[in-house]
């Protein structure tokens, strides 16, 4: 199966995250190794809010992929502020490039650009919907510190917002792992998210305590609590400090606990974790180049790209 | 027998639709799905909480001069799943069919996300697909369970 776009996480099979993280690790081993296949290609970079990370590794994926980008630049400075739609918007890059990457504040925002365009999408995060790029290198990252088979996985932080951890929790259904989400009560994960993990057979509990399950966990996934989504700023000052580690709170930890973080991180992983052994989220950031340099050889080599190229249909918002 | 108190109140039509077995309560939202705002000319009658056997308390509407197509049949579904519609002509039940829930409805409902990008000024129409017991948008993945009737876009 083939697919035209990477919208969500729920698109992705087993066989198709894995044949990406295949390939990721072939490119990261050697990046040359997709010869000038790209010499002529050009990604668009469409950016509707600020990133660092997701775009900066894009465009270097696709520049040691041996091709070019072309970037949209912020809003401010694009036609997006003149009020133009982004059908319109997306249709107009369809033009220059041989495919988009798509940041965009509003949920399903992916979905509707893949419904005007032909060249691949790739969803690099639509409001709190998803972020599917952003997972396959966090599976990459889990494979390489604790494999992706019966894993024990805690995710904390914002989950009622946090498209990361959206996308994250319905790839990992294809690994059956065992999920604890462990945040506020305001902001637990969302029905929608809930429907598909319990559809997939999910195994998943709620805490609003980390102590309850630390010790259990292979991989603890910590986000940022977004201070901007609490109305009431004593609301937010009630539950931030709970949801904050150090390198004590691991001292309850297995010692082969993975701590990974989507970054940017403010004050939820204190500084002294980032010299232990548990800390992977710098590591995660950088598997960002290879995985996403497979992820474009599948969406837009075609044919020649390797083998089992990303599923996408499309289907799923 | 006919019950004389109930012809009082909803009398018979000529020619139309009687949409009967609506949930109670959900007879304005039927003519809202309907596109029926009582400017096309047409005879509306509207029967709310009339006492039903089947159902404790019902409503009716009856629509004159105009016979529902299969899609606006289908959408009643996700409204009044135990509607029936009978189709008259010269004053005969001619056609008579349950609702059926259609697998999903274009155009008809906005998302209760004010995030989704269907809120937003986009040349795109919202899309739900129906789910066991509600309906979820197809853009942003919103579910909505309860009271469908007040996202109605045709409101």
């Amino acid at each position: 199966m083939r697919h035209d776009h990477l919208l969500s996480a729920g698109q992705l099979t087993r066989e198709d995250i894995e044949a990406v993280l295949d390939r990721a690790a072939e490119l990261d081993a050697d990046p040359g190794a997709v010869g000038d296949r790209y010499a002529d290609t050009l990604l668009a970079l469409c950016f509707f809010e600020p990133s660092t990370r997701t775009k900066m590794s894009f465009d270097t994926a696709m520049k040691r992929l041996g091709g070019a980008t072309v970037d949209m630049g912020t809003v401010e400075s694009s036609s997006v502020k003149k009020g133009e739609s982004l059908a319109d918007t997306v249709r107009v890059i369809e033009g220059y490039a041989d495919g988009i990457v798509l940041r965009h504040p509003s949920e399903g925002a992916a979905k509707l650009a893949s419904q005007f365009v032909d060249v691949p999408v790739v969803n690099a995060g639509d409001g709190a919907g998803q972020h599917p790029s952003q997972t396959l290198l966090d599976l990459y990252t889990m494979r390489e510190r604790a494999g992706l088979d019966d894993l024990t996985v805690g995710i904390m932080g914002d989950l009622k917002y946090g498209r990361t951890v959206h996308s994250l929790a319905e790839a990992l259904t294809n690994f059956d792992a065992r999920m604890h989400f462990v945040s506020p009560e305001s902001l637990r994960l969302p029905r929608s998210v809930q429907f598909d993990l319990h559809d997939a057979g999910a195994r998943l509990r709620e805490h609003t305590d980390l102590d309850e399950v630390l010790g259990e966990l292979d991989v603890l996934y910590v986000t940022r609590i977004q201070r901007e989504r609490f109305p009431d700023e004593n609301e937010y000052q009630k539950v931030a400090g709970e949801y904050q580690i150090d390198a004590e709170t691991l001292d309850a930890a297995r010692d082969d606990l993975t701590v990974m973080h989507p970054l940017p991180r403010v004050d939820e992983i204190a500084p002294d974790v980032d010299d232990t052994e548990y800390a992977a989220y710098f590591a995660q950031a950088h598997n960002g180049v290879p995985v996403r340099m497979a992820l474009l050889d599948a969406l837009l080599g075609g044919d020649d790209a390797g083998d089992g190229a990303v599923a996408a249909d499309g289907g799923d918002a | 027998m006919s019950d004389p108190e109930r012809e009082l109140r909803v009398s018979k039509i000529r020619n139309g639709t009687v949409i009967d077995h609506i949930t109670a309560g959900q007879a304005l939202n039927v003519l809202a799905i309907l596109g029926i705002d009582g400017d096309e000319g047409v005879g509306v009658s509207i029967g709310m909480n009339v006492p039903s056997d089947k159902l404790g308390t019902k409503d009716v509407v009856k629509v004159e001069d105009r016979e529902l197509s299969q899609g606006e049949v289908d959408v009643l579904s996700l409204l009044a799943p135990e509607a029936t519609v009978n189709i008259v002509r010269e004053f005969e039940v001619v056609d008579k069919k349950r609702v059926e829930r259609p697998e999903r409805v274009v155009g008809l409902l906005t998302c209760p996300n004010h995030n989704c990008i269907t809120n937003q000024d986009e040349p795109v129409e919202s899309a739900f697909g129906v789910v066991d017991d509600g309906v979820r948008c197809e853009f942003c993945g919103e579910i909505v369970r309860e009271d469908i009737g007040d996202h109605l876009a045709v409101h």
